[in-house]
């Protein structure tokens, strides 16, 4: 690299806070390829003509990660046994500092988490986004909100009241009216022909462990699926309709199909070995 | 890698370009064996030794660093790379490695039926496999089987026969595990019918209606419709039963409603109303010692008929909400083991 001119010493001292600062990301990156992984996830082309209404899916994996994150919180103060559970309850409402919020988070953040999934789903719907080739995706994601509702029915013993467990007794035996396997599946949850104790650690376990890992793994497929595949344009774009030029970067349309091929596969098409 | 990343200077280009290792260095064990001096002394001497480790964790850790940036500070160390002949694969000859150019392995020949490494492959995924499973059944047998094996039948001592004034219904709030508490809390409306005979033998037996109050909807407690204790004029009784206690509350029922959805049952516990698909369920039970105690439960689809003399339609315990009659009952042809 030749300079037409004698870098200044305030330059110099910038090329060398530069290489500061990317000595230890390089490092990094030589031997984990992670800073280009994240720069491929985090970085990538959109649609110019994308829409608020595409952030509900971020929203909701916000919701999520509140939802974990307090979770975690709460069960170093609770206690998952018939005698200890109401009171540990009580203890974190009222007593602890600042307890009341976080509980209050997860309690309330529980609702905002599956609403935020239902938007996502009726955005999902109404762009058309759930086509060709993303039915998988959409797929995930009724699985995700099935898991959801899961991790709602479990939560809802876990405070131990009469309202968590006369609704528990209740949802028990809903699963135990499905045909065939229902008595099964209501004692499995059971853990037992009776309510007991191990109901409650039963239903900690799966809300705290299983589930949420369940949920974990599946989002992980789901954000797989999203970055594979790219983000549609909105139903009303004029450019995925090919009424206007594209940007700089024209996506190339396939033969009989009206909307663009998705990002990943075009760019996969036009230059062997990816994009980014 | 990054082209906004590449650095003006030709020198330090190659650090992005080329794959180099990292010299050879002793520093980090010094430096560890420094951390653990420090620990040890936490323990021993906390002033003394944890100091002497200090100094040797910062000396041999300035060390390591400096060793570590001696390339930013632009004194490359020049690392001679590992390099072996390159050998053709052949007759006779092992393949050299995947890594260098060449064949990594030579084509099966023909007539060999599993190359050498399909038989890895599929002797790893196999070996894989039966390790999982090894691991993976006792584990979800753990997890599911005792939910329905081994489970506890629960004698229920009442208290004595003579608490129990005849044609007077109780409401008895009892629990059926002690050691369980409050959560095995269960609740029945007993009636004495007094003696009857017993059709085989001609002997005069005890005879108790016994209901559930769990309603056969979805399991919500029914309550009695009708009033009980301090209205009645009537004390309630506490027994101390081998279960811990059981309280008697008298009460003059016209019948059992659910206050979740609704139900109603009459007062033999047929169904007259609401949602529930049989009447309410019953339990067995003995007299031991003139003194009343509950066996386990079973299902009624109806009962004709009141008292000793009624007729109940019995059926082997199924879950609230489960037909036990008519077509429906073929959704639920197997049962859970059950007492």
């Amino acid at each position: 690299m030749a300079y037409t001119r004698k870098p200044t010493r305030a330059e110099i001292r910038r090329e060398r806070m530069e290489e500061l600062v990317n000595y230890p990301l390089d490092w990094f990156e030589e031997r984990s390829g992670l800073i280009g992984g994240v720069r491929y996830f985090l970085f990538r082309n959109v649609p110019s003509d994308i829409n608020w209404m595409q952030t509900l899916g971020s929203a909701a994996l916000t919701a999520f990660l509140v939802q974990a994150i307090t979770g975690v919180i709460l069960a170093m103060y609770y206690q998952p046994t018939p005698q200890g559970a109401y009171p540990s309850i009580v203890n974190i409402t009222d007593h602890l500092t600042m307890g009341w919020l976080v509980r209050g988070m997860h309690r309330w953040g529980a609702s905002v988490f599956i609403i935020l999934m239902f938007l996502h789903m009726g955005r999902v719907f109404l762009f058309g986004a759930y086509k060709y080739p993303r039915e998988l995706n959409w797929i995930v994601g009724v699985l995700i909100l099935v898991m959801g509702m899961m991790e709602g029915f479990t939560g809802y013993l876990l405070p131990w009241d009469q309202t968590a467990y006369w609704a528990t007794v209740v949802g028990i035996n809903l699963n135990g009216t499905a045909p065939f396997l229902g008595p099964f599946i209501a004692q499995f949850l059971r853990s037992g022909q009776e309510i007991s104790a191990q109901t409650l650690t039963r239903f900690y376990s799966l809300h705290m462990l299983l589930i949420p890992g369940g949920i974990m793994a599946l989002i992980g497929l789901h954000l797989y699926l999203v970055i594979r595949l790219g983000v549609t344009s909105p139903p009303w774009s004029k450019e995925a309709a090919g009424m206007e030029p594209a940007g700089e970067e024209p996506v190339p349309l396939r033969p009989g199909l009206t909307r663009p091929v998705p990002r990943g596969i075009a760019a996969a098409q036009a230059e062997p070995g990816g994009s980014d | 890698m990054e082209p906004e990343q590449r650095s003006p200077d030709p020198e330090h280009q190659s650090l992005h370009e080329e794959a180099h290792l990292p010299p050879p260095t002793l520093w980090p064990i010094g430096f560890a064996v420094g951390v653990v001096v420090i620990l040890v002394g936490l323990v021993i001497n906390p002033e003394l030794i944890s100091s002497i480790g200090a100094v040797i964790a910062i000396v041999f850790g300035f060390l390591w660093a400096r060793d570590a940036t001696a390339e930013l500070r632009g004194q490359p160390l020049v690392v001679e790379p590992e390099r072996r002949d390159l050998v053709e694969a052949g007759e006779g000859r092992t393949a050299p490695p995947a890594d260098q150019q060449g064949v990594a392995l030579p084509a099966p020949e023909p007539g060999t039926t599993i190359p050498r490494s399909r038989f890895l492959e599929g002797a790893t995924l196999g070996l894989g496999g039966i390790i999982g499973g090894l691991v993976t059944l006792p584990v979800a047998g753990f997890a599911i089987l005792p939910a329905f094996l081994g489970q506890k039948q629960h004698k229920v001592d009442m208290g004595p026969v003579g608490d129990y004034e005849v044609d007077r219904w109780y409401v008895a709030t009892f629990t059926t595990d002690p050691a369980e508490g409050t959560v095995s809390r269960r609740a029945a409306f007993i009636r004495n019918n007094g003696t009857v005979a017993d059709p085989k033998t001609q002997k005069q037996v005890p005879s108790f209606t016994i209901i559930s109050n769990r309603c056969t909807h979805l399991g919500c407690p029914t309550q009695a419709n009708g009033p009980s204790g301090s209205i009645l004029g009537l004390p309630s009784k506490t027994e101390r039963g081998a279960n811990g206690p059981v309280k008697l509350d008298p009460v003059v029922p016209a019948g059992y409603g659910c206050p979740c959805h609704g139900s109603q049952f009459d007062v033999e516990g047929n169904r007259t109303a609401g949602p529930a698909v049989r009447a309410l369920d019953r339990y067995e039970f003995e007299v031991d010692n003139g003194r009343l105690i509950l066996l386990s439960t079973y299902s009624v689809s109806q009962v004709v008929g009141t008292g000793a003399q009624a007729k109940i339609y019995k059926y082997r315990q199924a879950g609230p909400g489960e037909h036990v009659n008519g077509p429906e009952q073929w959704f639920y042809p197997l049962q859970p083991p059950h007492h």
